[in-house]
């Protein structure tokens, strides 16, 4: 299963970032081998239909499983096309591990 | 003749005076340009004789004849479509149908289907204004389009008046493009000031002539008074602030036929008008 | 996971001139460790009426315009004939009309239309004179594209906000459209501002079908309640079975609009009504911790 998580850093260590259409980077975690991928996010800078952009690249990757802080309904509408299951409401203060070992537990 | 009525801030009175002004004009036209929340039909009451479905052109994309070649999404700058690789799906709120995607699709895969953005209305009143007003579906993204669509729909040359959406954007932009003359509805405040100016900058941008109207008129608010004297502005009228027309308005009545003295201030604004829209003709 | 350390609340009104700056700048005075954002960008007014010092100012680019160069331009008119928003006549294009979409760009065969990343706005960061952070925006005449500015000012709030803020506080923009879309990402709750009159109510229901799709919860306040208390009470018949609360009823009153013509806030014009805004404020943050 693969875990994507909005991030504002390019490590484990890295705090949530919460917005996702416009986070620096999504963390994609493989939660079978616990091995990582750093994904830049091309739609941070986006003209426009930023959320939406960054689904695409989640769904092109195979993920399964999206946590951030809060996703606007354009991106919402495509992240569930590509039959990726959301999780909301993480907050900035949290590191990324820490959010994939959180969602693990409560599985 | 086209008069269009904006204001920059919401809330002056726009709707008031453009109503009161349809009230008095002969034979005139009025549409509701403001389809986010239109209100025009609160105070004229029309009878609605034809409603209908008001659509956008969107791209459908033909998963069978695609072969993924991404040119769709290069193409298109406001990022609504998006390549799932087994499927190109697209994101209709963000599309402003400009017909690009379409057009480049080396595999002509694309054709373009009709969407509801909303629906138009057409009515008449008891004083015989014919009545245009049109409802942005809740969600939709773009107001423009429709607005573009409901002064298309009348095709007469009968008197028009359009009510504006208030702001200083796009959609502002598009009631009052092509009109004869605006009339700017400002009030005294500060906030009325200050958008009244981003109103007045929107109009020059695209060469239309205009007049003010201060509504809720207060004299003890000089900036408003000094600038347009200091500027040499067309002040059409003062409406001065009376609790009557507040009570009358939030009743839903039109002020030309409960409060005194409002019908004569809009004869005044009429003929006003029609000097400055002649002025302009031998111009 | 531990709650993100502060709530978000938007002011919103459907109808403008309802009231809703008065009511944010109000509500923004009583709040303590907040950050106060101004996301009426067609017409941002709060920053009339606080002290705030400009910190730093940044360009806007919203979009992007084309433009056509004439001395590359063979006039075979094929630009003109794909754009559907009427920008390109005599071979030259309105920028007021361009919608930034590039299709004449990309298919001129003389390569004469350049398409770039114009300015079509500016946003300030601020500070208020409690050291709160404020910031605003202001739309160049005639731009579209306001839901981006609206995104873009509340990320730079965003990645700005200091450890410990509790309230982040909205003023938002009028209507129902992308703007407003746009200021409702990340809310926890919509204060909304609405008067007693027909046409408050009718714009009323708009926007509470709107945050019903947003599944956002909120709250009304009724601003000039005592013109029609019909209308008042019809209004607050009308909220009961949507499940909003009434959070209060404020009566008309020449003070708010005397305190905005003296560029002040109606707390700072008349100390009287501290009290009524900060009960006010304690209502909205009894409904949003439940």
């Amino acid at each position: 299963m693969l875990i994507a998580v909005t991030s504002s850093g390019d490590s484990l260590d890295s705090l949530v970032n919460e917005k996702f259409g416009r986070c620096q980077y999504f963390i994609i975690v493989n939660a079978d081998t616990m091995k990582y991928e750093v994904v830049p996010n091309p739609a941070e800078n986006a003209q426009g239909g930023a959320g939406p952009k960054a689904a695409e690249v989640l769904v092109n990757k195979g993920v399964n499983v999206l946590l951030t802080g809060h996703v606007g309904d354009k991106a919402e509408e495509a992240l569930k096309k590509g039959h990726i299951h959301i999780i909301t409401g993480l907050n900035e203060n949290t590191k990324i591990a820490d959010a994939i070992k959180f969602y693990l537990s409560k599985k | 003749m086209v008069i269009s009525i904006a204001s920059g801030k919401g809330g002056t009175g726009k709707t008031t005076v453009a109503c009161g002004l349809a009230s008095v004009t002969n034979n005139c036209v009025y549409i509701d340009c403001d389809v986010e929340e239109p209100n025009g039909h609160i105070l004229l009451k029309p009878k609605i004789t034809l409603e209908e479905s008001s659509y956008k052109i969107i791209p459908k994309i033909n998963n069978d004849l695609c072969n993924f070649c991404n040119k769709c999404t290069e193409v298109c700058e406001f990022n609504a479509l998006l390549n799932f690789k087994t499927e190109i799906y697209l994101i209709d709120e963000l599309c402003h149908s400009c017909g690009a995607c379409t057009y480049f699709c080396p595999q002509k895969a694309i054709t373009e289907v009709k969407k509801e953005n909303g629906k138009i209305r057409i009515g008449e009143t008891s004083d015989n204004i014919l009545f245009y007003d049109a409802y942005l579906k809740v969600g939709e993204a773009s107001a423009a389009p429709l607005i573009k669509k409901v002064k298309n729909a009348y095709k007469g040359d009968g008197p028009i008046i359009i009510d504006s959406p208030p702001g200083t954007s796009c959609s502002m932009l598009e009631a009052v493009k092509d009109s004869d003359f605006c009339i700017l509805v400002t009030e005294s405040t500060p906030f009325g000031f200050n958008d009244l100016k981003l109103a007045i900058n929107v109009l020059r941008q695209i060469n239309i002539p205009y007049g003010i109207v201060i509504n809720k008129y207060d004299e003890n608010f000089s900036l408003l008074d000094e600038y347009i004297h200091d500027n040499q502005l067309n002040l059409l009228l003062r409406i001065p602030f009376r609790m009557d027309i507040a009570e009358s308005y939030s009743k839903g009545e039109l002020p030309t036929e409960t409060v005194k003295d409002y019908k004569v201030m809009m004869l005044d604004l009429l003929e006003k008008i029609k000097k400055e829209i002649v002025k302009k003709e031998y111009a | 996971m531990p709650d993100k350390h502060y709530k978000q609340i938007v002011i919103l009104s459907g109808k403008g001139g309802t009231g809703k700056t008065t009511v944010a700048t109000a509500l923004s005075e009583i709040a303590e460790a907040k950050v106060v954002i101004d996301t009426d960008v067609d017409a941002a007014n709060m920053h009339l009426v606080f002290d705030y010092y400009i910190n730093s100012e940044y360009d806007y680019y919203g979009g992007k315009k084309a433009e056509i160069n004439s001395d590359k331009c063979t006039q075979c008119g094929i630009c003109e004939s794909v754009c559907r928003f009427d920008a390109i006549k005599e071979f030259k294009v309105s920028r007021t009309s361009c919608e930034g979409c590039g299709f004449c760009f990309r298919v001129c065969p003389d390569d004469a239309i350049s398409f770039y990343e114009s300015k079509s706005g500016v946003y300030s960061e601020c500070e208020l004179e409690d050291q709160s952070k404020f910031y605003y925006a202001q739309l160049l005449a005639g731009e579209g594209n306001s839901g981006k500015l609206v995104s873009e000012i509340k990320k730079k709030a965003y990645e700005q906000v200091k450890e410990n803020v509790k309230w982040i506080i909205i003023d938002g923009p009028p209507g129902i459209g992308c703007p407003v879309n746009a200021s409702l990402s990340g809310v926890d709750f919509v204060v909304i501002v609405t008067e007693p009159t027909q046409s408050g109510l009718h714009d009323l229901k708009r926007l509470i079908n709107l945050l019903k799709i947003f599944k956002i919860p909120s709250g009304v306040i009724i601003n000039k309640y005592d013109i029609n208390t019909d209308m008042s009470n019809s209004i607050e018949k009308f909220i009961r079975p949507e499940g909003i609360s009434l959070l209060a009823k404020i009566p008309f009153d020449k003070k708010f609009i005397k305190a905005i013509q003296n560029s002040k806030s109606i707390i700072e014009y008349d100390h009287a009504y501290i009290d009524t805004f900060k009960t006010i404020w304690n209502d909205i943050q009894k409904v949003i911790l439940n």
